[in-house]
């Protein structure tokens, strides 16, 4: 899908920060999966992520929400620094929106219920209109007719839009991505990524992981590549697609598109 | 909701139905090659001897309503024994005049079982119910309050001493062994050790021994003149026995949960406690109702342990019934009406389980 999204400037002064991360590594047993991670996210930016597999990309946002523990440096989320303190965890985690490649979806809740959990226990919004809500995204998500199905009565495509709304139904500030179409059939993408650039007209703060490079290119404003835990190289979709600087990314490129 | 579930459920057609001849299903079934001719001819010379003389015996020579005398005089049955005795076998040294509170109690128990049956009934005013209902049952046995007379609870028996001890074995066995495996699980070490310490202790020793050390043993250990309710104690052993067994078929199911179920809780910002209770558990507990109802049934079953302890159950009072002279001879008939009892609650069980499954799988 073309669309004219308009990616209107961030404005990258340090009162509009809402992701920081200085200097992170982390390890699991000898494998040093995040080596010497900084990266800064604006409010309001779009951030594509990829690289060859095993190269940390989903190790690195599962640390924003704290999915995985990381091990030295700082990481900062709106305004919050994540450490051991669980309250700090719990309150990140409502602000942060995560959408999985495998959906994840509860499966013993019906749609509306997988939607209005969160709201109704976390934010601790009445029932009534928690529900609303959820019927709010889920018409946003031009899936609403579903709403008292159970998953696994739903297609990925479906399952995959459900799950992008039962996080906005928390209104995050951040919405992280880990591949959320490569699990599905290859039909089914394009929905998903109309919701997600639908999402980003609307000026959501998004970091994804994800190989769709028609979708990076009309949505990022960034897109970063990622290799042994690092990131290599860092750049507007344009140029990092027309003029990649780095070996591994021409290579990593080629690959992915033929 | 309901309406637009209703259209949620596609109808398929149904697969065409074969329609078979008797003598055609008698074929295929149980003549279908050599070995299984055998077999049905073989089972069929079995419940040939079997079958008739049982039903003679059970029923056309049998008595059921006259002196054990009597008895003594046919080959048949001797049904007579339970009307006769019915009383002691259920009730056990109840005042016999009072026999109708631990009825009325037994009856409130089954009943009030019965309305929780229905799912829909579960809402905000259940619990209420079941502490007043637990309350009134409570007043009903112990006595001592509103001019009913107090009963000691070494008079308590039979049939609702089996139901005490298994349903509150059984109530609180349930959370607790959801716990101890919540526990097992936990990142924790200390709670960790402790849980596993636990449950390989109590599944390393026999009920039989647990009884026994909460009667003879544990007396030991508190001081001088303080008692602790005979009956009591073996309900403490029988839920910390049942609790340890629960726990691991609970665990077992908590391990099938995947962990994409648990980062989907976390990353909406779910604290542990409403992660494990909206999410987890629900997803466990539902995979291991079969085997949990297993466990649950034989704590059931077990609960005739306490006959060690000197506790009159059903099935003591109904051995005490048989040691009675004139009585004395007419066991099968005594234990066919126990078993009968037993069954009756253990059927149920496992069919309200199944039931359960079917609903929870919608
Ligand atoms: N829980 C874990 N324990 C041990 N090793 C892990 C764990 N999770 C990931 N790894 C390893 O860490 C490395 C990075 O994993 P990660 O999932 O972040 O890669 P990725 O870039 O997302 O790859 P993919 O494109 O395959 O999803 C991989 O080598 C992986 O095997
Ligand atoms: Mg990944």
């Amino acid at each position: 899908m073309d669309t004219d999204l308009t990616k209107e400037s961030i404005k990258r002064a340090p009162e509009n920060k809402i992701i920081e991360i200085d200097g992170l590594h982390k390890w699991f047993g000898d494998l040093h999966v995040l080596n010497d991670i900084h990266l800064t996210v604006y409010k309001g930016e779009r951030i594509v992520i990829c690289g060859p597999s095993g190269s940390g990309k989903s190790t690195l946002i599962r640390c924003i929400n704290r999915l995985e523990e990381h091990h030295k440096g700082k990481i900062f989320v709106d305004g919050i620094e994540l450490t051991n303190n669980l309250k700090n965890i719990e309150k990140i985690r409502e602000e942060v929106g995560m959408v999985f490649q495998h959906f994840n979806l509860f499966p013993h809740l019906t749609i509306v219920e997988n939607l209005s959990l969160g709201p109704i226990w976390v934010r601790k919004v009445p029932k009534k209109e928690a529900e609303e809500t959820a019927m709010v995204y889920l018409e946003k998500v031009h899936i609403a007719e579903q709403a008292y199905k159970y998953p696994g009565q739903l297609s990925g495509g479906q399952q995959q839009r459900v799950a992008i709304a039962r996080s906005l139904c928390m209104k995050p500030k951040v919405m992280l991505f880990d591949e959320p179409t490569s699990a599905l059939d290859p039909e089914m993408v394009k929905e998903v990524l109309d919701v997600m650039i639908a999402l980003a007209e609307e000026g959501m703060t998004m970091l994804v992981v994800s190989h769709e490079m028609g979708f990076a290119k009309s949505v990022a404003h960034r897109v970063l590549f990622m290799d042994f835990g690092r990131i290599v190289e860092e750049n507007t979709p344009d140029e990092f697609f027309d003029h990649p600087r780095h070996e591994r990314t021409k290579l990593f490129l080629s690959q992915i598109l033929h | 909701m309901t309406e637009s579930q209703k259209h949620s459920i596609q109808t398929t057609e149904g697969a065409p139905v074969i329609r078979i001849g008797a003598l055609q299903w008698v074929k295929s079934n149980l003549f279908n090659g050599v070995f299984n001719s055998i077999l049905t001819i073989v089972m069929l010379f079995f419940l040939y001897k079997v079958i008739p003389p049982f039903v003679k015996w059970a029923f056309i020579d049998s008595l059921w309503l006259s002196s054990a005398a009597q008895c003594r005089t046919v080959n048949g049955a001797c049904w007579s024994i339970i009307p006769a005795n019915i009383r002691f076998i259920i009730f056990g040294f109840y005042p016999h005049e009072l026999h109708w509170r631990p009825f009325l109690a037994m009856i409130m128990l089954v009943s009030l079982l019965f309305y929780s049956k229905n799912r829909n009934h579960w809402n905000k005013y259940f619990g209420y119910l079941w502490l007043a209902g637990l309350f009134i049952m409570g007043l009903l046995m112990k006595g001592g309050l509103l001019g009913l007379t107090a009963v000691e609870s070494d008079q308590w028996g039979g049939l609702p001493l089996t139901l005490m001890l298994s349903f509150f074995g059984m109530f609180a066995a349930y959370p607790l062994g959801v716990l101890l495996a919540l526990g097992r699980r936990s990142k924790m070490p200390a709670i960790k050790t402790i849980c596993i310490l636990y449950i390989e202790l109590i599944r390393g020793v026999p009920l039989i021994s647990l009884l026994f050390m909460s009667s003879v043993l544990f007396p030991l250990f508190l001081p001088e003149g303080l008692t602790i309710n005979k009956i009591l104690r073996a309900q403490v052993a029988i839920i910390l026995f049942t609790a340890a067994y629960i726990a691991e078929v609970v665990r077992g199911g908590l391990q099938a949960i995947m962990r994409g179920q648990y980062e989907a809780a976390e990353s909406l910002g779910l604290n542990y406690v409403q992660k494990m209770r909206l999410v987890v558990l629900p997803q466990a507990l539902k995979i291991v109702i079969p085997p949990s109802v297993g466990i649950l049934i034989s704590a059931f079953k077990d609960t005739s342990l306490v006959v060690i302890i000197a506790l009159y159950d059903v099935l003591k009072t109904t051995k005490a019934t048989l040691a009675n002279p004139s009585w004395m001879g007419f066991s099968p008939e005594a234990y066919i009406f126990v078993a009968l009892i037993y069954f009756l609650c253990c059927y149920s069980m496992s069919n309200y389980s199944r039931r359960l499954e079917k609903e929870l799988h919608a």
